[in-house]
């Protein structure tokens, strides 16, 4: 049996109009978000990947009805709450929570962590009084792997990687069934960044959290994800279970994204697929498929309709047409790779 | 350099970012001469008439043009004999009082105004702010001396006059400043969790714009009293016999002549004074300006 | 062959309310023509702090303190030294002899004025030219970085570009006038990694045709394995260790550098539900109050304390052209503890 969904979007767009010289209308709108359907089932952490311009982090804020969509519907637990006003979604904000990709400009500098932290409370947990609130705000801090006598300190005395779990704790504090992370490692450095995928891991064991997990980093994601979306200008163009889009990437784009990755091994450079050219602007996006202009295998049917997102084997979703493709998965290149130390041209 | 490695051995309380600003305010000596210029001031016009012999009403023809130095008139008489350095510091009262009050009631007008408009944008917020831009296009002298005209001058009403035509400046300097603050992810994250409008406003907004707003008001003190000196010298403001700096200046021009320390009291007060409250407000500017820390 | 750029002893203290805080110490490389060294640290290493010593970019003397030498090869060929020039001297050099780029492209371009005519004056500063010749110069040197269109491209200004072509802008002007060392800090780290993957390339194609040294730094071990052919690692503003990219990626010895290469999320674990990723314990130590001994051993896994907290470990050459920074390097190994 297929699992409930926990959310659900289908026919999803978000358009912003752009305004052009000093008195003009909108002339124009960027389609950042352009008809996407995605489910996320329940304690499913699905990692949502593109490049800066793709839509992605529109898409996550468009679920959570903080921008609301252009077009298309978002059924969260059997709800449709795409109609709902603000007061109507109270509620829901409650079920949702998100983590913010920038720690310094997340938090409040002129609040204390407590003073943070007891925020959601005070509009949720009406029931708890000032020590009540206190004691779980504790609690969550010490989820996160921070004393709890940092309650009484201010967001400028921690670092980033601090300041990221303080964020994490906000979100966690309501207990809510679903978070949307929004980049939530790329300000950091290295090691804590793995501190905090790791912390990730652990609260989405423990609280059985669903996740949506939005990055640029596909490394990123491949390790935290249980499924893993594509995302090009504004439209999703592969979706598979995370061993399956590594292995067996069906979507050009996928395969150009894998392989543009560095990975520090050991000096051996791989024979890599360098993509030509930017992102085009998604106010004018190619015609038919969008990724065709750098596409390496772009044929001539590429350029007349839009291709749909289909099925090309279960559970694995693609928006390529040809199906003659066979294409590089970064997993082959470790085996493949040279043995001697050379400089791949 | 070091934002990521926050060294957790130098941990800061509020007390300790108060005297960091205090510290950059210090350290700005024009703005500590201001501070203190401005605490004698407001000590001389507090306790001052009660030290001095003389009352400031009290006319005494016979003593009239008596020269600044010379006798127990400090700083001389008026045409009417009256003590000038009474007069100057009953009349520093009210200008001081109404440059405060009308730097208090445009603020709150000037703040709230500001951040309507930059919470809620939209054509709220353009509606607002084309207010403010039609307030600023007209001449505000011309504005005061208008409603001057039409109203009994009185000191109260003065200063609402006054606030009426200054809180337009800190309406824009709050206004962009929201604008810019609304941007950052603490106010999406106060969304989310599902604070209302108000809250997000006046808890999350406002409290981060507390500097520019402090140092706008500092400065409309200073064009407050300017503004009051204009209107007063030119006679729609404090009507004598009550004193008030702008009118001394005003009965003080036909006797430049014969007795010029009676406009050069008044005016050396005014100059004071202003540039006190400017140099006070730079001060601030730069002391508060210290957020980088707080980013 | 001679280096290109030779740095001996070099080290950098930032005045504080409480003195001078040393923020980087002792380092020493050097890099020889058509070499690349990567320069590696988290934030707060040193390692931007070292190559504007370099440039000599930092705020003058009574703010910073920079004491050692960098000595490169000024234009008549003599070897002069960075550290001990002036102001007028370092215009000399700077952007003629030794070049930089940065992450942020957008903020080191000047919005108001085109990219051709940008291009142009960075010539035209160190070389009398004509402004049609230097213009033709500009043109060339935009086609040489790969930007398409390159005589439509000249008129426009920075902000009409994407991300990636800004880089190449800033890539054709710090060529403008062949330097002998580039000094790349970040330059991809804004980048996405399809651009980033067009920019790694032109930099090695470009290092091929000119034939000039590279100071790369990052925080990413991934470019460096793309582009380096040596690599420093950098903790607490000294160099902790120091090999050929072979050495130090496949067998890493110095504790730190094997916590870093840990973290890293691999691509071939990808969707595995895999163990959690390897994380040092702690936070980078203030400058101004460093722990004793080595740097390193309050979160070090093979702290021993007696041995490690009480000398600060010196760099030591644990094989050739291999060198690390570690009091119990050779335990270590026996232990198994590195592979």
């Amino acid at each position: 049996m297929k699992p409930r969904p926990l959310i659900e979007a289908v026919g999803l767009a978000k358009y912003f109009p752009v305004r052009q010289g000093l008195l003009a209308r909108n002339s124009a709108v960027v389609r950042a978000v352009d008809g996407v359907d995605l489910t996320i089932a329940r304690s499913e952490v699905l990692g949502l990947v593109g490049e800066s311009g793709s839509g992605k982090s529109t898409l996550g804020r468009s679920l959570m009805m903080l921008d609301p969509p252009t077009d298309g519907q978002i059924v969260f637990d059997d709800t449709e709450i795409t109609p709902f006003s603000d007061r109507l979604l109270q509620p829901y904000r409650k079920r949702m929570q998100m983590v913010f990709q920038d720690p310094f400009s997340s938090l409040n500098p002129r609040m204390t962590v407590g003073e943070i932290l007891e925020m959601p409370l005070r509009f949720h947990a009406a029931a708890l009084d000032k020590a009540g609130r206190r004691e779980k705000a504790e609690q969550a801090l010490e989820t996160v792997g921070l004393p709890g006598q940092y309650l009484t300190r201010y967001p400028h005395e921690f670092s980033g990687g601090q300041r990221q779990r303080i964020g994490i704790a906000r979100a966690l504090i309501l207990e809510p069934e679903f978070i949307m992370a929004d980049e939530p490692v790329s300000a950091l450095d290295v090691s804590v960044q793995a501190q905090v995928l790791n912390l990730f891991a652990r609260v989405r064991q423990n609280m059985n959290l669903t996740m949506l997990f939005v990055t640029h980093d596909l490394a990123v994601v491949g390790h935290i994800a249980d499924r893993v979306a594509v995302m090009y200008l504004g439209r999703i163009v592969e979706i598979a279970p995370t061993r399956t889009l590594f292995a067996q990437p069906r979507h050009p784009y996928t395969e150009a994204l894998m392989s543009a990755i560095p990975m520090p091994d050991s000096g051996n450079r791989r024979q890599r697929i360098v993509l030509k050219g930017d992102i085009p602007s998604p106010i004018s996006p190619p015609s038919g498929c969008a990724f065709r202009t750098r596409c390496p295998y772009a044929v001539l049917e590429c350029a007349q309709a839009r291709p749909p997102l289909r099925l090309v084997e279960p559970g694995h979703q693609s928006a390529c047409i040809r199906d003659d493709l066979t294409l590089v998965s970064p997993l082959d290149a470790v085996s493949e790779a040279s043995p001697t130390w050379a400089r791949a041209i | 350099m070091t934002t990521a490695a926050a060294p957790l051995s130098v941990f800061a309380t509020p007390a300790w970012y108060q005297n960091r600003t205090l510290r950059r305010f210090m350290r700005h000596r024009l703005a500590v001469m201001g501070t203190v210029m401005i605490a004698l001031l407001i000590m001389a016009c507090v306790f001052g008439p009660y030290l001095l012999p003389y009352d400031d009403l009290k006319i005494d023809i016979r003593h009239r043009f008596a020269a600044p130095f010379t006798g127990d008139h400090y700083l001389g008489t008026d045409a009417l004999g009256r003590d000038t350095a009474a007069r100057l510091l009953n009349a520093g009262r009210i200008s001081l009082l109404v440059g405060f009050f009308a730097m208090v009631i445009s603020t709150v007008i000037g703040a709230s105004i500001g951040v309507i408009a930059g919470y809620y944008r939209g054509w709220l917020g353009a509606v607002l702010m084309r207010i403010v831009d039609a307030f600023l296009s007209f001449p505000s002298v011309f504005l005061v001396l208008v409603l001057a005209a039409f109203i009994k001058p009185n000191p109260i009403m003065i200063t609402v006059i006054i606030a009426a035509t200054s809180w337009m400046e800190i309406a824009r300097i709050v206004e962009t400043e929201i604008r810019s603050l609304r941007e950052r992810d603490f106010i999406l994250a106060a969304r989310m969790i599902g604070a209302s409008s108000r809250w997000i406003m006046f808890r999350e907004l406002v409290p981060n714009a507390i500097g520019p707003i402090i140092v706008a008001a500092t400065l409309t003190i200073a064009h407050a009293i300017l503004l009051e000196a204009y209107i007063s010298f030119l006679g729609y403001g404090i009507q004598p016999p009550l004193p008030s700096w702008g009118n001394m200046l005003n009965s003080a021009q036909q006797y430049l002549g014969k007795a010029p320390w009676l406009a050069i009291v008044p005016g050396l007060a005014i100059t004071l004074a202003v540039a006190s409250f400017n140099f006070i407000g730079d001060g601030l500017r730069d002391a508060l300006d210290g957020r980088s820390d707080l980013k | 062959m001679s280096a290109n750029i030779t740095v001996s002893d070099l080290s950098v203290s930032f005045r504080s309310a409480r003195g001078y805080v040393p923020v980087v110490h002792g380092i020493s490389f050097s890099i020889r023509p058509g070499e690349t060294l990567a320069l590696v640290g988290e934030s707060g290493s040193g390692k931007s702090v070292t190559s504007m010593a370099i440039m000599k970019l930092l705020a003058p003397a009574p703010m910073t303190r920079i004491e050692g030498r960098a000595v490169v090869t000024d234009n008549q060929g003599n070897p002069v030294d960075l550290v001990a020039l002036d102001e007028k001297q370092l215009r000399h050099i700077r952007g003629n002899r030794i070049a930089m780029i940065f992450q942020e492209p957008l903020t080191s371009l000047n919005p108001v004025h085109t990219v051709g005519d940008q291009i142009a004056e960075a010539i035209r500063f160190h070389e009398r030219l004509s402004k049609a010749e230097a213009r033709r110069r500009a043109l060339s040197l935009l086609e040489q970085v790969g930007i398409p269109e390159p005589a439509k491209r000249l008129d426009t200004y920075p902000h009409e570009l994407s991300g990636g072509m800004r880089q190449r802008v800033m890539i054709a002007i710090a060529l403008a006038m062949e330097p002998d060392i580039l000094i790349a800090d970040e330059p991809t780290t804004a980048l996405d990694v399809t651009v980033q993957a067009q920019i790694l390339g032109l930099l090695r194609d470009l290092q091929r045709k000119k034939g000039m040294a590279i100071l790369f730094i990052t925080h990413n071990f991934g470019v460096v394995a793309e582009i380096a052919d040596r690599v420093m690692v950098m903790y607490a503003g000294r160099i902790v260790e120091e090999g050929s990219v072979l050495h130090v990626l496949s067998s890493p010895r110095m504790p730190y550098t094997r916590g870093l290469l840990a973290s890293v999320p691999r691509l071939e674990h990808a969707g595995l539900g895999q163990a959690e990723l390897g994380t040092i314990p702690g936070y980078v130590p203030d400058p101004a109050a460093p722990p004793a001994g080595c740097a390193f051993h309050p979160r070090c896994a093979h702290n021993k304390p007696g041995i490690c907290d009480v000398e600060p470990p010196e760099l030591v050459e644990v094989r050739a052209g291999h060198q690390l920074r570690c009091s119990r390097w050779q335990e270590l190994c026996l232990e198994g503890g590195v592979r």
